[in-house]
């Protein structure tokens, strides 16, 4: 694969139809890229070939006797670590994971694998997808493909590195705080984080369940939207996923955006953005008003208070949701006399310390004494945040803000600091907070040749008309810009 | 608002991690500052304002077009009907101790 054409959903659809390639052959041609450039980055944790190379062989049948191929038929994807594959490997970046095999597969890798996906393997990640960084993993960090001595982001760090260094043509991510978007935006990439109940998280093992949520990473709008027809809808297993049939994502993608109109608050671009971030961010909506979009400016006044609860809320969520690693029923056992003895060691040896320390903030915010103080308030602030946005979208069909405050910073720079780090967040963590759907694309670089994200926000249910709006973005050069 | 070296050593006893020393201070001296920081919600007032303890989307109108919301009221349960599903051999597999159907674990009751 070269450079300059890269494979895309369509693209291989394409030359599959026209047999100027077979599925096991572009399999083989991304293991081998992945062979020579994953030391280096270090974006993959565990390879699934075996299942890979019979998956594309099923497509390759398929295709030689002329039967109807599925929308994703060879299309090479990796998937986050945090997300079940059923007989691969699934740590979620975690020493206390580092044996498990799932007994099963999530249902947006079955549903992948149904439209004819080729699953490479699994990506690197915080440790429970908790940082953005992609610094926490036990594994080692990954380093961004576009700078190799900065972070890729996080924490869907490895998905975003793979995808942007062209070692699978799209990635599934998750979401709760930034980790798609976020990382999307260091790399390069876009990114989409759907609507909360969007696309089912059975099989995406839980960090923060009233926030995390599944979503694409690809290299172009097309493939985005492909990808998203394929994981979204209803799924009996996942209650909170919502019971509305999906869209055909990538029908509406052409249409023209004359005449939406397109919010932007002012608190995204307050003190502590980055002054090239900004004047991108702000040539992009420039760019999108002379596509017809009418400006509306926007104040957000819970916007600054994001951040706080935030990780309230989701450190709250995590204590709960971590206490089932314990040494009992799978992943790490550190022998103990008693059985709080065994936890605790097991606990202890098995977690890094983001993860103790958000564990600690959550369990803190929960204790007795502390719950209305902290995790109740924290609960009705977030009540203000998403009025934020519901009380904006009357007056807006989207929202565009710049996806982080700096571009990608260099491994080890904020390690130290885990406030500093938690700050990367700050415009990410608003629309995982209310629910809503968001994509992060790219707007430019820096003079240092570093990727640029904007993000466009909507309300509930909007991926059609987001991914509408980026496709226009992307059609009128804006990535580039 | 300081959080000491007492709590933070109650609050690992509660979320069942056990820290050294090193540890215990350097987390102080971290939720301490992330404390600090997460204090800034005492400034809002959030009287009357009902906490959103859920996903919900009764802002939102139904509608049967497809990418339309749904309303609150199709997130309906779905029937309570028994499923065998078989996967006890699959799951005990990944155990560390299992001593098959069970999952074994250091004594937890004296008699």
């Amino acid at each position: 694969m070269s450079a300059a054409t890269p494979w895309t959903v369509a693209g291989i659809q394409e030359a599959l139809r026209a047999k100027k390639i077979s599925a096991r052959e572009i399999a083989t041609e991304f293991y081998a890229d992945i062979a020579r450039q994953n030391p280096t980055l270090n974006s993959y944790l565990a390879l699934s070939r075996e299942r890979a190379f019979a998956q594309a062989d099923r497509v390759d049948v398929a295709t030689a006797c002329g039967e109807k191929l599925g929308p994703l038929a060879g299309v090479p994807i990796a998937v986050k670590d945090v997300i079940s594959t059923a007989g691969v490997r699934t740590t979620c970046g975690s020493k206390i994971l580092e044996t498990y095999v799932p007994p099963y597969d999530a249902t947006a890798v079955a549903r992948l694998e149904k439209a004819g996906a080729v699953i490479l393997g699994k990506t690197n990640c915080d440790e429970f997808a908790m940082g953005s960084s992609n610094e926490n993993s036990a594994y080692g960090p990954v380093r961004n493909p576009v700078a190799l001595d900065r972070v890729p982001g996080g924490s869907s760090g490895g998905s975003a590195a793979a995808v942007a260094a062209g070692l699978a043509v799209a990635a599934l991510g998750t979401d709760t705080g930034g980790s798609i978007r976020q990382p999307g935006a260091c790399c390069g990439i876009p990114a989409l984080m759907p609507t909360y109940g969007r696309v089912s998280r059975y099989g995406l093992i839980a960090f923060a369940s009233s926030l995390d949520r599944i979503g694409p990473f690809a290299t172009n709008i097309a493939d985005a939207a492909a990808i998203m027809s394929v994981i979204a809808g209803r799924d009996e297993s996942d209650a909170t996923s919502a019971p509305v049939p999906a869209a055909d994502y990538a029908s509406g993608l052409e249409q023209p955006v004359q005449g939406m109109r397109i919010g932007v608050p002012e608190e995204y671009f307050a003190e502590g953005i980055d002054s090239e971030v900004k004047e991108k961010v702000l040539a992009g909506i420039a760019l999108l008003e002379s596509l017809g979009c009418r400006r509306v400016s926007l104040k957000m006044p819970h916007t600054e208070y994001a951040i706080a609860t935030y990780y309230i809320i989701a450190t709250a969520e995590a204590s709960s949701n971590l206490a089932r690693y314990d040494g009992v029923r799978y992943g790490l056992r550190v022998p103990g006399a008693t059985l709080i003895e065994m936890y605790r060691k097991t606990r202890e040896r098995g977690f890094g310390a983001e993860v103790k320390r958000r564990l600690m903030l959550g369990t803190y915010a929960l204790s007795s004494g502390y719950y209305d103080a902290y995790y109740l308030r924290a609960q009705k602030v977030r009540a203000l945040i998403a009025r934020d946005f519901s009380e904006a979208f009357e007056k807006v069909d989207a929202i565009v803000a710049p996806t982080t405050p700096t571009p990608a910073f260099k491994l080890g720079e904020k390690t130290s600091d885990p406030l500093q780090m938690y700050l990367a967040d700050i415009y990410t963590v608003t629309g995982s907070l209310a629910g809503i759907p968001g994509i992060s694309i790219p707007c430019g670089k820096t003079k240092q040749k570093l990727p640029i994200g904007m993000q466009i926000l909507g309300p509930h249910f909007s991926e059609a008309g987001i991914l509408q709006l980026a496709r226009a973005f992307e059609k009128a050069g804006g990535f580039t810009i | 608002m300081t959080i000491s070296r007492e709590d933070v050593l109650r609050v690992a006893e509660l979320a069942h991690l056990e820290l050294t020393p090193q540890e215990a201070d350097l987390y102080r001296g971290q939720l301490d500052e992330i404390l600090n920081y997460i204090g800034k919600l005492q400034q809002l007032d959030v009287t009357n304002v009902e906490p959103m303890t859920k996903m919900a989307f009764a802002n939102v109108v139904s509608s049967t077009s497809p990418g339309a919301a749904p309303h609150e009221s199709d997130f309906d349960l779905r029937e309570d009907l028994l499923k065998p599903c078989n996967i006890a051999d699959a799951v005990l597999d990944q155990a560390p101790d299992a001593a098959k159907p069970f999952f074994r674990v250091p004594k937890v009751i004296d008699r």
